[in-house]
């Protein structure tokens, strides 16, 4: 297979797979307009001309027996019998295509024969549709479209398999108990879609849930900030007040500021921040009346995890 | 064991199943949500009394796989909302969570 217009060495592997894959069948056209050898070439060319064909194969039942192009027809009407009847002028010798030949057998054969059409036969010998470049391009470029989307759409996953220093910025409302773990599952997703350990992203969920409830719990409301390095996560939760009033105590496992309705949602148990300070590979904390900060760092390769 | 096994404890009462086929490996008894958040494994099933939606976004987060809300609670409709849009199956039961646990145990 030497004549279609790409080497078959170093071409796209998606397109010569089509060529090959694709057989004449796929592609060929089945509603076949067809003459007897008793037509007479006057009818073939009204024929062609209410149907826009350029060619009509000539049938004895289902036995292709010659084909008389447009060709035939100018000939026909400039030589004056254009009123006979087909079988005394068709072509007879034709070159006709397999419908089990893959497509890159037609267009090789478009190459080398210089025709705009072939008869296409199946392995009975009968006529079962014709090919014409035309239909070629229409099939090649539907199933080209359909590769390059599915191309496309696994190029996507991949760029969103890389981290490359995004910045996600969640807003976190006082006693927004409603829409509570929207950032964190945000930054669960974000990392899972980056193929990042199973491990780390728990600590990451673990950290953001927990600096997020705080706010919703404690704090006058806030911003959670997630900013993401292709091997670092940083979870910055900044709130506008009330501060904390002992930072320390606030470390410490157990200690609570949080109300009884609070604490009946499970929340409150005082083991917030000492839960992020366990999970975090940095972790620091500033408070005053005007606001808190906590800022957290999680290393996404982290060789530690393989203890765990 | 898988979700549909845990179903078929007949004291569960099944209010929603996100994958029948879906992998239970261990289980976590608790109501403080940081603490299930900080202990409870993934591939779990998590015994509970919280049966609101921040307890669905806690189980979402650390992999849980099924909730099964004990001593007979009710469950907030827009807590089996969360629970289907983050696919965790849930179950109720009269039993307290030793004893719902005490038949999760029996299967693992």
């Amino acid at each position: 297979m030497q004549e279609i217009p790409i080497n078959t060495v170093t071409s796209a592997n998606v397109v010569l797979e089509l060529i090959y894959r694709l057989k004449i069948k796929d592609v060929m056209t089945t509603n076949l307009i067809t003459a007897t050898k008793e037509t007479t070439l006057r009818e073939i060319q009204q024929i062609m001309r209410q149907e826009k064909i350029t060619g009509l194969p000539i049938v004895m039942g289902k036995r292709l027996i010659g084909l008389v192009s447009m060709d035939d027809i100018i000939q026909a009407l400039d030589k004056g019998y254009i009123e006979e009847k087909a079988q005394d002028h068709m072509s007879r010798n034709l070159i006709i295509l397999e419908d089990d030949m893959p497509i890159s057998f037609a267009i090789n054969y478009f190459d080398r024969y210089r025709y705009h059409r072939f008869p296409v036969l199946n392995k009975d010998k009968e006529l079962v549709g014709m090919i014409t470049n035309r239909d070629i391009t229409a099939t090649l470029l539907i199933e080209i479209n359909r590769e390059v989307e599915e191309l496309e759409r696994r190029t996507r996953r991949v760029e969103g398999g890389i981290l490359s220093n995004e910045l996600f910025t969640y807003y976190i409302m006082k006693n927004d108990f409603e829409n509570a773990g929207h950032a964190s599952t945000e930054i669960k997703k974000r990392l899972k879609s980056a193929s990042i350990a199973p491990q780390i992203v728990r600590r990451a969920a673990i950290a953001s849930y927990e600096l997020e409830m705080n706010m919703v719990v404690h704090s006058d409301g806030g911003q959670l900030i997630a900013e993401y390095s292709s091997d670092r996560l940083t979870i910055t939760a900044r709130d506008s007040g009330p501060g904390i009033e002992d930072v320390e105590a606030a470390l410490e496992a157990g200690y609570s500021t949080a109300s009884e309705w609070i604490r009946s949602l499970g929340f409150g148990a005082g083991m917030g921040l000492p839960n992020v300070q366990s999970v975090a590979d940095d972790f620091t904390i500033s408070s005053s009346p005007e606001g808190t900060t906590v800022e957290v760092s999680i290393n996404l390769g982290a060789k530690e995890e393989q203890n765990e | 064991m898988n979700v549909e096994e845990l179903a078929a404890v007949k004291e569960f009462e099944t209010v929603y199943i996100a994958d029948k086929e879906a992998e239970i490996r261990d289980g976590y008894c608790g109501d403080l949500l940081s603490d299930v958040m900080a202990n409870a494994p993934a591939s779990s099933v998590l015994m509970t009394i919280q049966a609101h939606k921040n307890t669905i976004a806690v189980a979402s987060l650390v992999g849980i796989t099924a909730l099964v809300i004990c001593n007979g609670r009710s469950i907030a409709p827009d807590m089996l909302e969360a629970a289907q849009e983050e696919e965790i199956s849930l179950f109720t039961t009269d039993l307290t969570h030793f004893e719902a646990a005490a038949k999760v145990l029996a299967l693992l």
